[in-house]
């Protein structure tokens, strides 16, 4: 039995210390977001946010992760209350099976907390862990770009509210 | 004029051997279909040919509640809202307020599979009839209740109003059976310039769960009580199981159950990581007898050439007052490629009450249900498949097989509800690939610098081993009462399978065209995406370029000097235009631009691309750099999905054509994951992709999901001929390929 | 103190040897046209390139073909790789084939001045003429690519280039390297390149203060852009003993099942060796094999024992903090079934875990192997993101006492975190050709 926390919150896990976190996310915790693609760290698709780094969590045992902070893209927002990114996302329309979305979106939001304004390359030398099928990169790469613009006016926002007398 | 014909391999196959005139390509037909509300078909449009009655297609609840029905299953095409939109269009019912509900036996029409582009021409048409004539029907109705001219009355948000402003909305219409009535083929389509939903760029709506972490895909489905399964494939086609101690691995951690049924195996466990590891143990511990029995990598397409073929000529035309002056000859080859979905197959099966019902990624239902019930003895109406979403499949690959897999270990497990995944390298080693190919082309150039003669030849397996039966599945082929692979057989034209686009859409005053349909298949191959046109088409605009060198004309003037049909030659304009194409235009150091051009099966959406290429001569590598596509599909009912559909085939087209090969040795495919496979990554992603759609407002829905891969491939094999001067005829266009062309 | 040395030099150099610090500029020409080379001269030029490697100094990823810019990191600071494309203002473009020769032969620019020994033309001094013309004739017929060269960052006084003369006064020997009759055609093609032109030595070979290769410590093991170049001599680390075929397997295909995968500098050098003469890849294997020697009795018993334990892995004990992590993170596929370079090489066999320096295995775990667009290519996830420093360190630990005979490392925990600041800065900060960053970590190869 360990602490897995995901999310803000923790979950009392039952796993053997060699099973990666995806299955326990999706089997234990029922999350769907992180995607099996190729369990060999080939793919990106079932990337998360581990300590505000992206994390291929196939190739990521639970003996890794005692008291570290776990994030799936089910803790970014909702679909009625998306969190930039994925708002951003939405609104390229950039999916086409969506597959390997939940993964991209996963990395771009570490890469922006990161580094709020990345330039093209970056994003591009970013995301070269990942493979689409469908071939959306040209919308995953608008909708970084997006989801870049909408945090520094989310932000700036907050920063306006936080001001206002 | 001399008559074009081409022959139908129907009646070929029948031993009648007639020549029959199926339709030609240039001329009228060819120019367009015509508008459907000026000239009604004779018989109803779409899928209504098959499934005609209305209820199949459209409910409308008394309370309100409207519901659409399609056949075809939703793969990542976006066509589940281009759906609702005609449905919300034609019957005028808020966009928001419409239900869709995708593939299902017990649910929806058969529409067989989803795939060739068929989904907007067969399912999208008969929607949009079938909305078109409930309104109709819903507007008489209260036509007699309000005592009313139909005239008078018009429909707005699910109700037909009055002048007088008396409403009656459709809930109140509707009574049992009401749309119980077969479709007519006559009913009165919307005036396009009236659309206020159709042709929008509506947001789709199966993205928002995509992006949040909802329940989209068929791997994301959870059952009270499931449990996890695991196969176990053999390690090559045609091993034999012939030691297995299997003790062990049953008192393995949370194991329920092992299946073994022949060659099938198959372990359950509870826990979904366990069954991984029971599996490996699993596999570990089977010993196989394995045959060598794959052909030779090195030099496939004599392999492919060397297999026993049945020719059929499918297009001859002849006139001899064209005379050619100089000619060239070329062979073109493609090898067996993988569709690589991102996410291997996945399925449930529960077998409860005698009935199997089986949730999978298929792309069809009924047909799977059909091969499904056979492998299991079962009548197919105790077996239920329901379409659920899967990653992009991109045609054929192991989805049916992993329904076939779970239904297999479900009925061992009664009750229980059995999630199948596969696993990465199972997914790779046994999708059913596209087709290797080869295609011999010979052609010349007459007096008047135009092409006289034209001859083409390609060589190819069927393109569809669709279930088919059960012995399309390899569970099913496993078993110890096995089923054997149905005989290929080639799809018949026009669509065609190996020859699909083989037919030349160029006039050319002689021509003929020889399809060399090869049954035996050596590696296990079915439908991927375009099927034969990617190669096709592949060849044939490579080989439009060559003869344009030959000819000293631009290869887009070339083109459109060979091209009646003047939607096609509208696309290639729009393209060449916003391309900024310019003849004789020189590309900047190390870069190339290409064109290519293509309808789809001759009958379907029309694409144009150009395209700019990068190549670095010292390492060979090869780059698209930007490309501009100009599409007509008709009718457009959503833009930005079509825009996505294009830019996507682009891109998956670019990373066929230049990375893709399937490999194997003599025994096993040795192209297992993504470093045996590589795809297209990041590094190699284009600058810029545009499309232009040049919209068809009220023409029919063509197919677009595939037109853009044969033009792809073609363009960017034009851009890196016209970098480097060197000509690759063989894909892939890999580094090494175009190295060594530089540097001989 | 080196400082101090080499401005003795310098005056040494200067006061001593005049003759040698002071060349002449040779004339400009009007460049060649590209016609002018006979093409199978340009082809061998091609091949000879490829085995000098020149690409991967003379390129930056995503940059022009031969147009220099790429930071060499030295101990004394960093210089930048020159632009050698034939472009008349920025390259070699108004070079004659005489002002090229010299700079292979005595590190001298046509204008004159000494070219820092980041160019080893301490082994292309060995390059034969008829070499040196086949390469420029290759090199003149390259496209041109206007890219000016970087200033060098480099303290007084060695960014006085007159020091170099004092350098090449100690270091540079013209015209001493000859071929040995007693050997074979093949060694003797072998010691010519690994000599000359391939220059393994630069990396593999240790240097001394001054930055030059310590001859009595020929092969021995070098340093990197913080890799370890390991030692290809007798003290090679290798659990197996190379020879000629393994050797040659290596070189050519960027891999060999009992030795594992060419990774961090040598990738680059494989990829070049993938593409020339199979036979000068066998002259180099058997050159290297007779360098390494064959192995004693007991070498080759402890390679015997290391493929035996490599054909029946032991059940990993997950009975420490890192051998934990190695059963969950790295058994899964360095114990799969499937073979190197695509399955991972049993560790048994890895030279990373049994050489005295950590610092490549901790290069690995931490960055990976990234694939190489659109080619078969070996993936390892790197585990920088997953593992923080205390975890790799004890992983490390693990695996040294687990699959070698060999001491404990120490200092793992400065190594690693040293490891993740140069193996994770690209991954951070990589930008594109035009403003590469010095910092070698972000140095981006082809
Ligand atoms: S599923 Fe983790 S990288 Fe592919
Ligand atoms: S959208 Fe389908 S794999 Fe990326």
């Amino acid at each position: 039995m360990m602490t897995l926390k995901v999310n803000g919150r923790d979950h009392q896990i039952d796993a053997e210390p060699d099973t990666p976190l995806l299955y326990v996310l999706r089997d234990d915790l029922k999350l769907n977001a992180a995607k099996y693609g190729c369990g060999l760290g080939q793919c990106g698709s079932c990337t998360v946010i581990v300590d505000g780094k992206a994390v291929l969590s196939c190739v990521t045992p639970m003996v890794l992760l005692e008291g570290k902070q776990v994030t799936t893209l089910e803790g970014l927002g909702t679909a009625s209350a998306p969190a930039p990114i994925q708002r951003a996302f939405m609104e390229e329309q950039a999916a086409q099976c969506g597959y390997c979305i939940a993964g991209m979106m996963m990395r771009a939001q570490a890469l922006l907390q990161r580094n709020p304004k990345p330039i093209d390359e970056q994003i591009r030398a970013e995301l070269a862990p990942h493979l689409c099928r469908c071939g959306t990169h040209m919308r995953i790469l608008r909708a970084v770009h997006r989801a870049a613009r909408l945090m520094d006016t989310a932000e700036l926002s907050a920063v306006d509210k936080r001001s206002a007398p | 004029m001399n008559v074009p014909i081409i022959l139908d391999r129907r009646r070929l196959l029948a031993g009648g051997g007639a020549f029959v005139v199926s339709f030609s390509l240039t001329g009228a037909f060819a120019q367009d279909q015509g508008a459907p509300a000026a000239s009604p078909p004779a018989k109803p449009p779409g899928s209504l040919e098959k499934s005609p009655y209305l209820d199949s297609w459209i409910r409308i609840e008394a309370e309100g509640g409207t519901t659409v029905f399609t056949g075809k299953a939703e793969l990542g095409q976006g066509f589940k809202t281009a759906f609702q939109q005609i449905a919300a269009e034609e019957l005028d019912v808020p966009f928001a307020s419409l239900k869709v509900v995708t593939a299902d036996t017990k649910l929806t029409a058969n529409e067989g599979y989803t795939s060739g582009s068929h989904s907007m021409q067969d399912s999208g048409t008969a929607i949009q009839y079938a909305a078109a004539q409930a309104r109709a029907l819903l507007v008489a109705e209260a036509a007699k209740r309000l005592e009313l001219p139909a005239e008078n009355l018009r429909t707005e948000n699910a109700a037909v109003m009055a002048p007088d402003g008396r409403r009656l909305t459709y809930g109140e219409l509707v009574a049992t059976d009401f749309l119980h009535v077969r479709a007519e083929p006559s009913a009165k389509l919307k005036d396009p310039s009236t659309f206020t939903v159709m042709g929008q760029p509506i947001p789709r709506v199966d993205i928002p769960a995509k992006v949040t972490g909802g329940i989209a895909y068929v791997q994301d489905l959870r059952l009270p009580d499931m449990v996890h399964a695991r196969v176990v494939r053999p390690p090559s086609y045609g091993a034999q199981l012939i030691e297995l101690d299997a003790a062990p691995i049953e008192k393995l951690p949370g194991v329920v159950k092992l299946v073994r049924d022949g060659n099938f195996l198959a372990v359950v466990a509870k826990k979904e990581f366990q069954a991984v590891k029971a599996m490996r143990a699993l596999s570990a511990a089977a010993k196989w007898k394995e045959t060598a029995q794959l052909p030779k990598q090195d030099d496939l397409s004599a392999a492919i050439m060397a297999l026993p073929s049945e020719d059929f000529a499918i297009f001859e035309r002849n006139d001899p007052s064209a005379i050619g002056q100089t000619s060239i000859e070329a062979t073109y080859t493609r090898p067996y490629q993988s569709h690589g979905s991102i996410g291997p197959s996945c399925a449930f099966a529960q077998f409860a009450d005698g009935v199997m019902t089986v949730w999978s990624h298929t792309q069809g239902v009924y047909p799977d249900r059909q091969a499904i019930a056979e492998m299991l003895g079962l009548p197919p109406t105790s077996v239920r498949l329901i379409h659920v979403e899967g990653s992009g499949c991109y045609g054929h690959n192991g989805a049916d097989d992993a329904a076939a897999d779970a239904a297999l270990i479900a009925r061992a497990l009664p009750g229980a509800p059995v999630r199948v995944q596969w696993m990465r390298e199972q997914e790779h080693g046994w999708e059913p690939f596209g087709p290797a190919m080869v295609t011999k082309l010979k052609a010349s150039i007459g007096a008047d610098g135009k092409i006289a003669d034209w001859n083409f030849a390609v060589w190819s397996n069927t393109h569809s081993m669709r279930p088919g039966g059960a012995g399309c599945l390899l569970a099913a082929q496993h078993m110890e009462n096995r089923f054997a692979v149905p005989p290929a057989k080639p799809l018949p034209l026009p669509e065609g399978g190996g020859d699909r686009n083989a037919i030349p859409i160029y006039t050319f005053p002689n021509a003929h065209v020889m399809h060399h349909f090869l049954p035996d298949m050596p590696v296990r191959i079915s439908a991927m995406r375009a099927l034969g046109a990617y190669h096709n088409v592949f060849s044939i605009e490579s080989f439009m370029d060559e003869l344009a060198d030959l000819a000293g004309t631009d290869p887009v003037e070339f083109r459109l000097k060979h091209l009646d049909d003047r939607r096609g030659r509208d696309v290639i304009e729009k393209a060449a235009e916003r391309f900024g194409w310019r003849a004789g235009q020189q590309a900047p150091a190390d870069r190339g631009y290409g064109f290519a051009f293509a309808r789809y099966k001759n009958l379907a959406a029309y694409c144009a691309i150009a395209s700019e290429a990068e190549v670095n001569r010292e390492t060979g590598r090869a780059r698209l750099v930007r490309a501009v596509a100009a599409v007509d599909s008709g009718q457009v009912v959503n833009p930005d999905a079509l825009i996505n559909q294009i830019e996507g085939a682009i891109v998956q087209s670019s990373s066929w054509t230049l990375y893709e090969r399937v490999s194997f040795d003599d025994r096993r495919i040795t192209s297992i994951d993504w470093q045996t496979y590589p795809i297209l990554r990041f590094d190699a992603v284009p600058e810029n992709i545009e499309v232009h759609i040049v919209n068809r407002p009220g023409k029919p829905f063509l197919g677009s999901g595939e037109t853009g891969q044969g033009p792809a491939a073609a363009s960017l094999a034009n851009a890196i001929a016209n970098a480097t001067g060197k000509r690759l005829r063989d894909l892939p266009l890999t580094r090494r390929r175009i190295k060594d062309a530089i540097d001989a | 103190m080196i400082a101090g040395v080499l401005v003795a030099l310098l005056l040494g150099g200067v006061g001593t040897s005049f003759a040698i610090a002071w060349r002449p500029a040779i004339a400009t020409i009007d460049p060649p046209q590209p016609q002018s080379f006979a093409p199978g001269l340009v082809k061998r030029g091609r091949v000879l390139a490829a085995l000098g490697n020149c690409n991967d100094c003379h390129t930056v990823r995503g940059g022009r073909n031969f147009a220099g810019g790429l930071p060499v990191p030295t101990p004394f600071g960093t210089v930048y790789s020159s632009n050698i494309t034939p472009d008349v203002e920025t390259g070699i473009g108004r070079w004659s084939e005489a002002a090229f020769q010299r700079a292979m032969k005595l590190g001298v620019d046509r204008e004159g001045r000494h070219l820092y020994p980041t160019f080893p033309y301490d082994h292309f001094t060995n390059v034969r003429d008829e070499d040196d013309r086949a390469l420029y004739a290759y090199l003149m017929t390259r496209g041109p690519v206007h890219a000016p060269a970087r200033d060098n960052e480099l303290a007084f006084p060695l960014n006085q280039r007159i020091v170099v003369a004092g350098w090449k006064f100690l270091f540079l020997h013209p015209g001493t390297y000859r071929a040995d009759p007693t050997k074979s055609a093949e060694w003797n093609r072998g010691a010519y390149l690994v000599e000359g032109l391939a220059h393994c030595g630069a990396c593999h070979t240790p240097r001394n203060a001054l930055g030059a290769e310590r001859l009595n410590a020929i092969f021995a093991g070098g340093d990197v852009d913080h890799w370890q170049a390991y030692a290809i001599n007798a003290q090679s680390p290798s659990p197996v003993p190379w020879d000629a075929d393994a050797l040659y397997a290596y070189l050519r295909d960027g891999f060999h099942p009992d030795h594992g995968t060419a990774r961090g500098p040598m990738a680059g050098v494989v990829r070049n060796l993938s593409v020339v003469p199979a036979d000068d890849v066998r002259a180099i294997a058997s050159y290297m094999a007779d360098v390494f020697g064959a192995p004693s009795a007991e070498r080759r018993e402890r390679g015997e024992a290391a493929l035996a334990q490599a054909k029946s892995p032991a059940a990993a004990a997950a009975d420490s903090a890192g051998g934990a992590i190695y059963a969950a993170a790295c058994a899964p596929c360095h114990e799969s079934s499937q073979a190197p370079p695509y399955g991972g090489i049993n560790l048994v066999l890895s030279s990373a875990i049994s050489s005295s320096d950590p610092r490549n295995l901790a290069n690995i775990v931490l960055a990976g192997v990234r694939p190489v667009e659109g080619e078969l290519s070996p993936i390892m996830p790197g585990f920088a993101a997953s593992m923080n420093d205390a975890e790799v360190a004890a992983l490390l630990v693990y695996l040294r006492s687990r699959f070698s005979k060999q001491p404990a490392w120490s200092d793992l925990d400065n190594i690693v975190a040293e490891a993740r600041r140069t193996q994770t800065a690209s991954l951070d900060t990589r930008t594109d050709a035009r403003n590469a960053s010095s910092d070698t970590a972000q140095r981006a190869k082809p």
